[in-house]
């Protein structure tokens, strides 16, 4: 046995631990840092699995920006009267029956791989030159699959707009109710001010190198959002109210571009998406940084969740 | 054993735990936390997929990476909203959990 895989063994035995031990812990917030830490852990498998990318967008969105949505939840919900009705024990082996049954279904089919496999990785690679781009997943993303990289980006902006929707009339347009934290000069208070400049900078090499090696509009946007999240939640900056123009500016201004693009690529380039040959990578750059910016606002307002006060006027 | 099908094996393995919590735990953000687990064992199997299918010198087949990219972007979107809607409920209701025997407000999400 080689060190790596006695890794990869440990590695599978800690993550199923902390996923198990979100599931049956009790209290909720115990629940809920298991699952911030099962995240992080998921994101080393995705290293040992070759694929940095979604390794790099599961430690940031899987664990980190779910993991502070649920911390959210977990503190308002608190003090409201939970359940602990439990299902009866007959009711849960059931359902630890079948659960297993599934398992055990995809388990043989992991195991079972097809006589031929197939992959698509040589014709990506064959065409991939032509774009202009070195990093292989950026040109699935932006080339051969834009269309559903252009309705993710709308799910999140119905998904902003299915939160906001929740709130009651009196306060529609109002401001979000992300808790800020301020006592003064606290550690809190000194990384807001520290850290922002860094993560910034960071976010924009992201996106940058994207085109070339793992990262990209997601993982950039993410930093952007967390680094704006930080500073709200320490009070340095206060949150602003989602009927100002510009938040909502940004926050489509991303796909529009992206949609831009691709329209004119019907008339430059003779189909929806296309890039004219030869400026491919340079667009494909533009709509990345738009939408690094868009997806780092649209982030950071679904976590700052539905608007809960009016702006004093 | 390759590493590939380990972390296949236990993204299977997460898939199950994932919707034992789901359907056992009565409480909506358990679930939600459940069926986030669930989805990270599915994308673990399509990681497992994306491995086996290395050719052309890559580590893995770009085209499910992609795919998981977009799937976490999206289940992050789901998520938000369906932690949204349990905050709204337990706005309108003062309680956070779908119990039959309240059908006070709890009837619209179950």
């Amino acid at each position: 046995m080689t060190i790596l895989s006695a890794f990869d063994i440990g590695l599978v035995v800690l993550i199923l631990a902390v996923g198990a031990a979100t599931i049956a812990k009790r209290d909720a917030f115990a629940a809920v840092i298991g699952y911030v830490v099962y995240g992080l852990l998921l994101a080393i498998a995705w290293v040992r699995l070759s694929a940095v990318d979604v390794a790099l967008t599961e430690a940031a969105i899987g664990g980190g920006m779910t993991g502070m949505l649920l911390l959210g939840a977990v503190a308002r919900l608190r003090l409201a009267k939970g359940s602990d009705a439990r299902p009866s024990f007959p009711v849960r082996f059931a359902a630890a029956a079948l659960s297993a049954l599934v398992a055990a279904g995809l388990a043989i089919a992991v195991l079972s791989p097809p006589e031929a496999i197939p992959t698509l990785a040589p014709m990506v690679m064959e065409n991939l030159a032509q774009s202009g781009l070195g990093n292989p997943v950026a040109g699935v993303l932006f080339v051969y699959r834009a269309l559903d990289t252009l309705l993710e980006k709308v799910v999140l902006i119905l998904a902003l707009v299915g939160v906001w929707s929740l709130a009651p009339d009196s306060v529609w347009g109002g401001i979000p109710g992300l808790r800020v934290y301020a006592p003064p000069s606290s550690t809190l208070t000194f990384l807001a001010q520290l850290l922002p400049p860094v993560g910034i900078v960071v976010a924009i090499y992201m996106c940058w190198i994207g085109a070339k090696e793992p990262g990209g509009a997601f993982q950039g946007g993410t930093v952007l959002a967390a680094m704006w999240l930080l500073v709200m939640i320490a009070g340095l900056k206060s949150v602003p109210s989602i009927s100002q123009r510009w938040l909502r500016l940004l926050v489509v201004v991303g796909p529009v571009i992206f949609l831009a693009i691709g329209i004119s690529g019907m008339v430059l380039a003779n189909a929806f998406l296309a890039y004219p040959p030869g400026y491919a990578k340079p667009l494909i750059v533009a709509v990345e940084f738009a939408l690094t910016l868009s997806i780092g606002v649209a982030l950071g307002l679904l976590a700052a969740g539905p608007p809960e006060r009016v702006q004093p006027q | 054993m390759s590493a590939a099908a380990l972390f296949g094996l236990s993204g299977a393995a997460l898939v199950g735990i994932g919707l034992y919590g789901l359907v056992t735990n009565p409480e909506p953000l358990r679930k939600i936390l459940a069926f986030n687990l669930l989805g990270s064992g599915v994308f673990l199997v399509f990681g497992v997929v994306s491995r086996r299918a290395a050719a052309s010198g890559l580590g893995g087949d770009p085209v499910p990476q992609a795919m998981v990219i977009t799937a976490i972007v999206v289940a992050f979107a789901a998520t938000a909203m369906a932690i949204a809607l349990v905050l709204r409920l337990l706005q309108e209701t003062g309680r956070s959990t779908l119990d039959a025997d309240n059908p006070g407000g709890a009837g619209g999400k179950s």
